[in-house]
């Protein structure tokens, strides 16, 4: 925003290193000083949140992998191990399977206010759409994951996954046997989901890196949407926002580590506490609760190529929002309409997951179809045509203004 | 927070440095878990005692068993070799310390000394030791070296047949593990 920052350190050794690598100033210009509007409200710390989380998941999970033995006869026990005798090993393990969970919650709630205050919206293409990829890579992420103890759900969720690529006319089989390595998920699966499950959080740190980069490019979208248009209208990053953050992420641990020490089990289901069986499917098979809605999509069309396009489609499409949402206003603040419908967004997306974790027959099912056809009615028809159609709500000039009469009521 | 420098303390100041603490307390103590759970487990720690029965061991045999992942010699010595042990003088010792875990830490390294057990029992002809050089780790070869006792093939120390360190880079003589006899042959390690 500021464009570089010039500074002059007087410390001469930090003099030399930043002749050599400006590492300081921009330490300085881009996490202490960076110019952030002055509006943002809590729903802002969920970015700082979900990072954090990311930084939990790749500690626990480096020394987790200290005690896993990725082979079909010894996961299972040595997860086991970790549970019984590894010092604090139930610990790391329940907060690193809880953390994906409260990871997945940070990440939904920080997509919403994207999309409820227009954070994806010229000139934030390209920010919303890493957002978009690191969620996509997150998720592949956190399947593999899920796959490695071995238990019951584990296996049969591998299995149903990777038979999602058999819908794929002609070539559907070839996959499917090249990602297991076989002609079942056995062995090479699940070496090879625990190579992937250990790279993937790195790749997931990298996009990470480019989002905040191109975060730092444009600056914060902020509550109103309105454009930084003097120095009034924002306050340097430090304190003001890391304290802030930081607040959100100490009230978010509570909730987090009351999940990990007294119900650490409440987002699991018990059947994976059975030992893989290939010869035996569970008379139920959920995916964890942060898939139920992608995967009551794909449940909800009567085909199978139907379904999978269907699901991988709910996701490709949010690559495509800034030029489906044709207004110029960001902030739904000012667009009754574009709220009234981001609500029922919200209530479609939550319809769905609690749609996913039903059997798909009958009431159900129903609602998943309509739940399905809205959610993609949503990007395709309503945020198109609400830009021409609706009459947003009357502007604050600025920032400060905003803030100031807000202050005064 | 310069830019308070100058006024009193406020409650935003407090609020700051209230966060900042309860989040860094927060994270040093949540760094103990992550450095703990690299210690020995409770399983492992159970596995620490070994018990080891010498009657078969013939005069001039010796067995190498493993006690906590580590080598131990036990060896059935000749008459010869306790004979040469016992006549060696202190002052020729290049560690004069018994180096053995069931004797105080500054007990001479006497041939009795390097045989008996946490019960005071001395029984010479079997010697007991944790088969690591003193060196760098290597596992010593036995019936070898200059002084017919042990010799480590890494850097070239001589023990001799009490494995007490007598020539080579080593500093200490070879460390006696605890055990004591639970019968006249049978001893528990550990």
């Amino acid at each position: 925003m500021s464009g570089h920052a010039t500074y002059e350190f007087r410390n001469p050794l930090v003099r030399w290193i930043e002749a050599r690598l400006p590492i300081f100033s921009t330490i300085r210009g881009q996490a202490v000083d960076f110019p952030t509007p002055r509006n943002l409200n809590y729903w802002w710390t969920f970015g700082g949140i979900a990072a954090t989380m990311l930084v939990v998941q790749i500690l626990t999970g480096i020394v987790l992998v200290m005690h896993f033995t990725p082979h079909v006869d010894l996961a299972f026990d040595s997860v086991e191990k970790i549970m019984r005798d590894v010092n604090y090993g139930w610990l790391l393990r329940w907060l690193h399977a809880n953390g994906a969970s409260f990871f997945f919650i940070a990440v939904y709630i920080h997509m919403f206010r994207g999309l409820y205050y227009g954070s994806y919206k010229s000139p934030r293409e390209v920010l919303w759409m890493i957002g978009v990829i690191i969620f996509i890579a997150m998720m592949a992420t956190a399947f593999m994951g899920y796959v490695l103890p071995w238990g019951q759900m584990s296996y049969w969720g591998a299995v149903v996954i990777t038979n999602l690529f058999s819908a794929f006319p002609v070539i559907g089989e070839t996959i499917v046997q090249w990602l297991w390595g076989g002609f079942s998920v056995d062995n090479p699966t699940l070496q090879r989901f625990f190579s992937l499950h250990y790279l993937l959080p790195f790749v997931l740190a990298a996009l990470v890196f480019l989002h905040i980069w191109a975060l730092h490019v444009v600056g914060n979208n902020n509550p109103d949407g309105l454009d930084v248009k003097s120095p009034e209208d924002t306050l340097p990053f430090h304190p003001y926002y890391t304290m802030k953050d930081l607040y959100a992420i100490l009230v978010f641990f509570l909730v987090y580590l009351g999940f990990v020490f007294y119900s650490p089990w409440y987002l699991g289901h018990s059947i994976n506490f059975a030992p893989a069986n290939p010869l035996s499917t569970p008379a139920h098979i959920v995916p964890e609760w942060y898939f139920l809605p992608q995967y009551a999509m794909l449940r909800a069309v009567p085909d199978k190529l139907g379904g999978v396009l269907v699901m991988f489609g709910s996701l490709i499409i949010l690559l495509f929002l800034p030029w489906l949402d044709t207004s110029k206003v960001r902030s739904n603040r000012y667009r009754p309409l574009g709220r009234f419908f981001f609500w029922l967004f919200v209530i479609a997306c939550i319809t769905l997951g609690i749609a996913g974790a039903q059997p798909a027959e009958g009431a159900w099912l129903i609602t998943a179809r309509i739940a399905t056809v809205f959610y993609f009615a949503y990007f395709l028809v309503i945020l198109p045509l609400l830009g021409q159609m609706e009459r947003p709500k009357p502007m604050p000039a600025t920032i400060t203004e905003a803030v100031l009469s807000r202050a005064r009521h | 927070m310069t830019t308070f420098i100058d006024q009193e303390a406020t409650r935003r100041d407090f609020l700051f440095i209230a966060t900042g603490t309860v989040g860094a307390a927060g994270t040093a103590l949540a760094l103990w878990p992550f450095i703990d759970q690299m210690n020995p487990d409770a399983s492992v720690l159970a596995l620490a005692s070994t018990e080891f029965d010498m009657a078969p061991l013939q005069p001039g045999q010796g067995v190498t068993i493993k006690w906590r992942g580590k080598p131990i010699f036990i060896r059935h010595r000749t008459e010869e070799e306790i004979k040469k042990a016992k006549e060696t003088p202190l002052a020729e010792l290049k560690d004069p310390i018994a180096r053995n875990a069931n004797l105080p830490p500054d007990a001479p390294a006497t041939d009795e000394n390097r045989v008996k057990d946490a019960n005071g029992k001395v029984n010479e002809k079997y010697l007991v030791q944790i088969g690591i050089c003193t060196h760098l780790g290597c596992v010593p070869l036995g019936e070898s070296g200059d002084y017919h006792g042990w010799f480590c093939p890494c850097h070239g120390s001589h023990y001799d047949q009490a494995g007490r360190i007598r020539k080579g880079p080593a500093p200490r003589n070879l460390d006696i593990p605890p055990y004591r006899y639970v019968s006249d042959t049978k001893i528990v390690i550990g």
